[in-house]
């Protein structure tokens, strides 16, 4: 493990990888990676690297835990053993187990659970490589992997998280930031509604601070909507041009 | 899953609520009774019971020596668990923990682990070798509704009542001295869940709530009043100005809750 650096954010507040307070990562979405699934969709953000795949709607197995007036969601977040740095075994850990779970959570705001009763979807969620900030990287891919499953949505849901380091309220923390850093407030958001879907925070704030990291993530999310619309937009342009020729 | 019976209740809960009111008569920032007893299971080195009305929940400390994680050489470790015990309700099931209670044990251990409640330095014996290492685990004993809360009371007032023993390290060997201090604490975070129903923030929702409210927020509150951990449950969604609203509500309820403990 390297030394931990004496400043986090320099004087003109340039954070240690060269971005401002309020920058993001490059971010690069892509839709309808993967053959076998009925909707998938990648996702690089700084180095994360996350494959998104949903299957479904479709008949629940095991049958008995399909309900009778509502579609059931399901989801697996996972990391790769050569995700992190030291391998990870890939028993499902508790911290996979409390992420799959409001990962979950999140996105099923955003779908019509009550149209499509005794049906599940399967969400999988693998993480390649993980840098900080993985659980809003796979619910912006895996929103987009419901969508290109045909899932009828209420809006997409994207995420994005801020944090302090040394003093400051930053957006998007990667690894060493998220590790280094005093607090992290991961955002998940639904921008035509008005919704957040997803809240998590660690670390201290105070009340000012949390409001000013809270919108700041709301602001990062609704950039990064707009890229992943136009990765969508994108696979169903090519599609129809081939339909066209 | 809700019951048959709390959704027809749905209406009755939303309208009353609408009208600032609720079935069990509460105002809508009001808890519960709370009732903590500390120290009723000698073999543990701590032990507090929290009930929040009906809900009820044993937390037991284990304090004993292990290794420290590589990355943080000098710091003593903590670890929480939480038992959703079958005894608890109908709904538990005997077997490995689900993600209930893997969730219910990381909001409980993050209100700990973020508000710097337990002064890790103080736990270190030898840097790199050894350390204590405390338990805390988290056992449910009756759920009617706002297990986070009830358990992150228990936890704290178990840590709380925490009495290591006394040592000294002899020849590299680590030896047992007579007598007991303290657990060395640092701060003491309150948990403050909310509930949305009728698009209005609840607190402290209780078990027939829980069923047909559409989300949670939890939020852990230190001593200066600041924010240390905070939670969103439940397949609904909350706007900025509701997660404002209650960061001021749970501002409010923890110091409140502060001034009744004993800590």
């Amino acid at each position: 493990m390297n030394e931990k650096p004496e400043k986090l954010i320099d004087k003109k507040g340039i954070r240690l990888d060269g971005r401002k307070a309020d920058e993001l990562r490059p971010l690069k979405l892509q839709v309808g990676v993967l053959p076998n699934a009925d909707g998938s969709a990648y996702i690089e953000h700084g180095k994360n690297k996350i494959l998104a795949a949903a299957f479904g709607p479709r008949e629940m197995h095991p049958k008995h835990l399909s309900q009778a007036d509502k579609m059931v969601l399901r989801c697996r977040y996972h990391m790769a053993p050569f995700s992190v740095q030291e391998r990870k075994s890939p028993a499902p850990s508790r911290r996979e187990v409390e992420l799959s779970k409001v990962i979950k959570e999140c996105l099923e705001p955003a779908l019509f659970l009550d149209l499509y009763p005794r049906t599940g979807v399967d969400l999988y969620v693998e993480v390649l490589q993980a840098d900080g900030g993985t659980r809003c990287a796979s619910i912006t891919a895996a929103a987009l992997a419901l969508a290109d499953a045909g899932v009828p949505m209420r809006d997409l849901v994207v995420a994005c998280a801020a944090g302090k380091i040394d003093d400051t309220v930053v957006l998007d923390l990667y690894d060493a930031e998220d590790k280094l850093g005093t607090a992290d407030v991961p955002i998940a958001y639904m921008p035509s509604m008005n919704a957040v879907t997803l809240l998590q925070m660690d670390g201290i704030l105070t009340a000012d601070e949390f409001e000013k990291a809270m919108n700041m993530a709301i602001d990062g999310c609704k950039k990064i909507y707009e890229i992943q619309k136009e990765a969508l937009k994108t696979k169903y342009m090519v599609v129809k041009e081939e339909s066209e020729e | 899953m809700s019951s048959l019976v709390t959704r027809v209740k749905l209406k009755q809960i939303e309208q009353l609520i609408e009208k600032g009111k609720r079935l069990d008569q509460r105002g809508l920032h009001d808890y519960r009774p709370i009732k903590i007893e500390q120290g009723l299971i000698e073999r543990a080195e701590g032990s507090a019971r929290a009930l929040l009305g009906k809900t009820d929940v044993l937390c037991g400390v284990k304090v004993e020596t292990g290794e420290p994680f590589p990355d943080t050489p000098n710091d003593g470790v903590m670890t929480v668990n939480a038992e959703l015990v079958p005894l608890a309700s109908p709904n538990f099931e005997p077997g490995p923990p689900n993600e209930d209670s893997v969730e219910l044990a990381r909001v409980v251990d993050r209100g700990i682990r973020e508000s710097h409640a337990i002064d890790t330095e103080k736990l270190c014996i030898e840097p790199g070798k050894k350390v204590f290492v405390v338990f805390v685990d988290v056992y449910v004993l009756n759920h009617d509704g706002n297990l986070i809360d009830a358990s992150a009371l228990a936890a704290m007032s178990a840590l709380v009542n925490t009495k290591m023993p006394n040592y000294e390290i002899k020849d590299g060997e680590l030896k047992m001295k007579q007598g007991y201090t303290s657990l060395p604490l640092k701060s003491h975070p309150i948990t403050v869940t909310m509930g949305k129903i009728a698009n209005t923030l609840i607190v402290d929702p209780w078990a027939e709530e829980e069923q047909v409210m559409d989300s949670r927020i939890s939020m852990a509150i230190n001593e200066d009043n600041n924010i240390c951990a905070v939670q969103k449950g439940g397949s609904g969604y909350f706007t900025p100005q509701q997660i404002l609203e209650a960061s001021k509500i749970a501002q409010e309820k923890s110091a409140e809750l502060r001034k009744k403990l004993n800590w």
